[in-house]
């Protein structure tokens, strides 16, 4: 095996879930959830109250990339006041050797 | 009932007296009272399944039974469900200390999506429950939002999510649509909580103190209050509102700042998509 394909071997991926005010990668976070594939945190409902970064923005800039934006879908007609899922949902990764 | 329609709970801290509370305790451990969720209606008494009047159950408990006949308890629960509500199902949630895992973000509404009428979920805490033995964990104002079950799994905290931790005795009665999880237990001791839910057998207008109804002033903070975690969605979470207020009321004509007014204009009825 390679080094390249070693190292590759020894990566793992974290995730990061924000959701946001609006679809502003810089406006406010308002819900969160990491999930970390390398095993070394656990993660639960209602284990922090404050999010770990305040915007999007704030988590590119700590080495964070976006792999997903969230995707305007406008209301069907007759649902305009309906509210459900939170809508603005960026996923983030980063990858890292364990 | 600004709070209700608001936050989608009221809360009654340390209501339930501490013998009482001893009572229902001591009842469970006796056997008296089963775990887990009370499914299986087939296996029941006609008068003891869901449907039938919530009078009917646990006449003869000398725990429960007297902690839900407690005058504050039947008074809450008529402000609420109005009179003669009906018995939906319930849970007795028994926890043992050190159950690290905590439930995923979930709602009880995915095949009820009411907002305006709605059933009530009746949480009562025996013991204390600090913040690590993980009472459940709310979220105010999420009542109105229709999801199926666990959409929202993904999803670890909220801005405003409210850990319920609170004296022995208390009693909260949420709205049956709020978003909610149960939390880890991480202390060495069982952690117990019994729920049920209640239906409404009429109508749940004006079944409530509407002494101050008119003295808007005293709420309209509460029933505008936006919660952090909306995001910009907070006028149509305020729509929901009005509307259950209206209902509860019997004001059809209430409104705060003109924001169900102005979609009800005579214009704007021409619009199918203002049609109220």
């Amino acid at each position: 095996m390679s080094t390249r394909e070693r190292r590759k071997t020894e990566l793992r991926q974290r995730l990061l879930f924000l959701y946001t005010f609006d679809a502003d990668p810089s406006t406010g976070v308002c819900a969160w959830a990491e999930l970390d594939g390398t095993g070394r945190t656990e993660h639960e409902t209602g284990d922090d109250p404050e999010p770990p970064y305040p915007s999007v923005l704030a988590a590119l800039r700590d080495g964070w990339r976006v792999i997903q934006v969230p995707v305007y879908i406008p209301p069907y007609p007759g649902t305009e006041h309906d509210t459900g899922m939170l809508r603005f949902e960026f996923v983030l990764e980063k990858l890292e050797q364990v | 009932m600004a709070e209700f329609v608001a936050h989608g709970f009221v809360r009654f801290d340390g209501l339930v007296p501490a013998e009482l509370n001893a009572a229902f305790v001591a009842e469970y451990d006796r056997g008296e009272l089963s775990d887990g969720f009370g499914y299986g209606d087939h296996r029941k008494p006609e008068e003891l399944r869901g449907g039938q009047p919530f009078a009917n159950f646990w006449r003869d408990s000398d725990g429960l039974g007297r902690v839900l006949r407690l005058p504050q308890v039947q008074g809450a629960i008529r402000s609420l469900a109005g009179a003669d509500p009906i018995y939906d199902h319930h849970a007795l949630h028994v926890v043992q200390g050190g159950h690290r895992e905590g439930q995923v973000w979930h709602a009880d509404n995915m095949i009820d999506p009411r907002r305006v009428v709605f059933d009530i979920q009746l949480f009562y805490f025996p013991h204390d429950t600090p913040r690590e033995m993980g009472g459940t964990l709310l979220l105010p104002g999420s009542q109105y939002r229709h999801i199926h079950i666990s959409d929202m799994g993904r999803v670890r905290n909220f801005r405003g999510q409210l850990p319920i931790v609170c004296e022995a005795g208390t009693v909260l009665i949420a709205h049956h649509g709020i978003w909610h999880c149960a939390q880890p237990n991480l202390t060495s001791e069982r952690r117990i909580m019994f729920k049920v839910r209640l239906n409404s057998s009429g109508s749940q207008q004006a079944h409530w103190n509407m002494d101050d109804v008119e003295d808007v002033e005293s709420y309209y903070a509460i029933l505008s209050h936006n919660h952090a975690w909306y995001g910009n969605e907070h006028r149509l979470e305020l729509l929901h509102r009005l509307r259950a207020w209206r209902y509860l009321t019997g004001d059809g004509d209430f409104d705060l700042d003109y924001y169900l007014g102005r979609i009800q204009t005579r214009a704007n009825q021409a619009d199918p998509a203002f049609a109220e």
